[in-house]
C-alpha cells in the first residue's frame, strides 16, 4: 500500500472519515506519521477553542479579582483557586463523571459526556483560571501614570478601560500568556487518557501514538513522531502569538518591548 | 472493621457508610495516598539533583556537555510532559532489560526485536519472572519515580539555570578579584546565593509536581486514581455486600478536595520559606524586610 493511499485512508481518521479499521499489523512509518497527524486535529481543536473562549473569561476573572465588590472578588478568587489548585487530570475525570450523572437527569447534558464538548468545557474553565491569574497580575502592574494620563485626557469608565487599561494589561501579560497557550496545547493530550472515551477510536495524537506503542511495543518511533508534531505546533504558537506581541508593543521603542523569554521561570 | 458490620444488608444511613468506608479495598485506597506522598518525597530531591546536574551541564565550558544540558532543558517547552512519561516508562524498562540481556546472555543469537515483540532471554527479565508480587510492584514504582525525576529534572534544570545566571555579576567578579577559581566561585558564591532566585520557580515546580501525581495511574501504579475508579464504579449485589450505583463522581470529588487542600497547604509553607530566605538578601524583598526591621533593632 503506497503512502498516498495511507493518507487518503487515514488523514481524517480521527474525525471518523476514511478507513474504519486502524492498521493492525505491518505498521509502516507512513502509517504512524499520517495517523498521529490525524489525531493532532483534535489537539488543535481543543487548544484553539479553549484558548479563544478562555481569553474572554480570563479577562472577566482578572477584573473580578481586582473588583471592590466582595461578591465578585470572592467568586473569582474561588474559581481560580479551584482550577489552579487541583490537577487537570482529576478535573477531567470529575467532569466526565459529573456530566455522565447529569445526563441521566437532564437530557440537555447528553453531548457533554463526549470528549468533543465535555473535555472542551473543562479545558476552557481550566485555562481561564490560569490566564485569569496571569491577567490579574498584569492588571495590578498597569502603571498608575497611564491611567492618570487617561483621566487627564477626559477618558473615564468603560472608554478608559477599553483604550488604556486593557491594552496595557494585555501587553504586560502577553509573554506569560504565550506560555500558558503552549502549555494548554500540551494539556490537550490528557483528554483521551482520562475518563473521556475515544468513540470509534477517534482520538488525539497521543491516543494514536499510544496505540502504536502498545501494538509494536516499540516506543522509539511513535512518541518521537508525536514530539515532532508538538514542536511544530509550539513553534506555530510562538510565531502567531509573537505577532500579537509585536502589535501590542508597536507604540513602544524597541528596547522597552517585553520579549517573551525562551525559558520562562513560571510554568503552569 | 466494626462489629456491627457483620450483616451489611440490615444497616442503613451513617452506619452503612461507616462500614462501607472501612472495607479492605478502601484501606488500600487510603494507602494509595501514602503512595502519592512517598512518590513526592522521593521524586522532589531526585528531580532537584537531576536539575542541578542539567543546569551545571548547560553552563559547562565543554561544548558537547553544554549542548546536552541545553537540549535536556529544552524538552520542558516543546513537548508535553505526558509524552515523556509514557515514553520513558517503556524505554527505561526495555533499556534495562536490553543491557542485562547483553551482559547475562552473550551467546543469544536471535535479534531482540522480532516484529512486534521485544524478546530477551529469561535471565535478563526485570524483575525475574518468578519474583514475588511486591518486587514487581516496587520495580514499577521505581520506574515511575525515575521517569518523574527525569521529566521534572528538566523543569528544575530550567529554573536553576536561570537562578544561577540571576546571581548579581558583581558578586562573581568580587570572588574572582579575591583569586577564587571558577569552581570555588561556583561553590562558595553562586550556589549559596542562587536559591532565593530559584525559589519562586522551584515553588511553582513543586505545585506542578503535586498536580502531576495522578499521572502515576498512567504509569501502571495502583494509585488514588486507580482505586477511585475501581471503588466508585457501580456494584451489583452479586459481587459485593455493599451494592451501590455509579459513585465515581463522588470519589473524584474527594480527590479534588484532597489536592486542593494539599496545594493550599504547600502555598502557605512556600510563602513562609520565601520570607525566611529573603532575609539579608540583596533583593527588593530582602531590602523591604531590612527596612521594616530597622526601628525595632538596636541603632548603632
Amino acid at each position: 500500500m503506497s503512502c498516498w493511499q495511507t493518507v487518503q485512508d487515514y488523514a481524517l481518521r480521527s474525525l471518523g472519515i476514511g478507513e474504519r479499521l486502524l492498521p493492525r499489523s505491518d505498521f509502516t512509518l507512513c502509517d504512524q506519521i499520517v495517523l498521529i497527524g490525524s489525531g493532532m486535529i483534535w489537539n488543535v481543536y481543543f487548544g484553539v477553542l479553549a484558548l479563544l473562549a478562555g481569553f474572554c473569561l480570563a479577562t472577566l476573572l482578572a477584573l473580578g479579582k481586582a473588583a471592590s465588590n466582595p461578591l465578585a472578588r470572592k467568586s473569582a478568587e474561588w474559581f481560580v483557586f479551584l482550577f489552579r489548585g487541583s490537577p487537570l487530570f482529576i478535573q477531567f475525570f470529575f467532569g466526565y463523571f459529573l456530566f455522565l450523572s447529569l445526563k441521566q437527569q437532564v437530557p440537555l447534558f447528553e453531548p457533554f459526556a463526549a470528549a468533543s464538548v465535555g473535555a472542551l468545557v473543562v479545558l476552557f474553565l481550566n485555562t481561564s483560571a490560569y490566564s485569569g491569574e496571569i491577567f490579574h497580575g498584569a492588571l495590578m502592574s498597569v502603571p498608575k501614570s497611564d491611567t492618570e494620563a487617561a483621566a487627564a485626557y477626559g477618558l473615564t469608565g468603560w472608554r478608559r478601560f477599553r483604550r488604556i487599561t486593557w491594552p496595557t494589561m494585555l501587553r504586560l501579560a502577553w509573554p506569560a500568556y504565550i506560555n500558558e497557550a503552549i502549555f494548554l496545547f500540551h494539556a490537550t493530550t490528557l483528554v483521551f487518557l482520562s475518563g473521556f472515551p475515544a468513540a470509534q477510536q477517534r482520538g488525539d495524537g497521543l491516543y494514536y501514538a499510544q496505540y502504536f506503542a502498545d501494538k509494536t511495543f516499540n516506543p522509539f518511533v511513535p512518541y518521537p513522531i508525536l514530539a515532532g508534531y508538538f514542536i511544530l505546533l509550539t513553534l506555530c504558537i510562538i510565531g502567531l502569538m509573537g505577532l500579537v506581541n509585536r502589535r501590542l508593543n508597536r507604540h513602544l521603542p524597541q528596547a522597552a518591548e517585553r520579549r517573551p523569554r525562551m525559558f520562562p521561570q513560571m510554568l503552569r | 472493621m466494626f462489629d456491627f458490620c457483620s450483616d451489611p444488608a440490615t444497616l442503613d444511613g451513617i452506619a452503612w457508610l461507616a462500614c462501607y468506608l472501612t472495607t479492605g479495598k478502601h484501606m488500600a485506597f487510603y494507602g494509595a495516598f501514602g503512595t502519592v506522598l512517598l512518590l513526592l518525597a522521593i521524586t522532589a530531591p531526585t528531580a532537584l539533583a537531576f536539575g542541578f546536574g542539567g543546569a551545571m551541564a548547560a553552563r559547562s565550558r565543554v561544548s558537547p556537555l553544554r549542548w546536552l544540558g541545553k537540549t535536556y532543558i529544552a524538552i520542558v517547552r516543546g513537548i508535553p510532559d505526558i509524552v515523556f512519561f509514557l515514553f520513558f516508562v517503556i524505554a527505561l524498562d526495555q533499556g534495562i532489560e536490553y543491557l542485562r540481556h547483553q551482559v547475562l546472555c552473550p551467546d543469544w543469537d536471535q535479534p531482540v526485536r522480532q516484529g512486534s515483540d521485544f524478546v530477551v532471554c529469561a535471565a535478563a527479565k526485570m524483575p525475574l519472572g518468578n519474583a514475588p508480587q511486591w518486587v514487581h510492584e516496587s520495580y514499577g514504582f521505581a520506574l515511575a519515580v525515575l521517569t518523574f525525576a527525569i521529566v521534572f529534572g528538566a523543569f528544575a534544570a530550567n529554573v536553576l539555570y536561570g537562578a544561577m545566571r540571576a546571581v548579581p555579576r558583581a558578586q562573581v567578579e568580587t570572588a574572582e578579584a579575591y583569586g577564587m577559581s571558577p569552581r570555588q566561585t561556583f561553590r562558595r558564591i553562586t550556589v549559596p546565593q542562587m536559591w532565593i532566585y530559584a525559589l519562586p520557580g522551584l515553588g511553582n515546580l513543586w505545585m506542578i509536581l503535586i498536580k502531576a501525581t495522578p499521572l502515576l495511574f498512567l504509569l501502571g501504579v495502583e494509585d488514588v486514581v486507580y482505586w477511585a475508579r475501581d471503588l466508585g464504579s457501580a456494584k451489583t449485589p452479586r459481587f459485593t455486600d455493599y451494592p451501590h450505583p455509579d459513585w465515581r463522581m463522588w470519589y473524584f470529588l474527594a480527590l479534588l478536595v484532597f489536592y486542593l487542600l494539599f496545594t493550599r497547604l504547600s502555598e502557605l509553607v512556600l510563602t513562609r520559606v520565601t520570607r525566611r530566605l529573603s532575609r539579608g538578601q540583596a533583593t527588593a524583598g530582602g531590602e523591604a524586610m531590612r527596612r521594616a526591621d530597622l526601628p525595632a533593632g538596636p541603632v548603632a
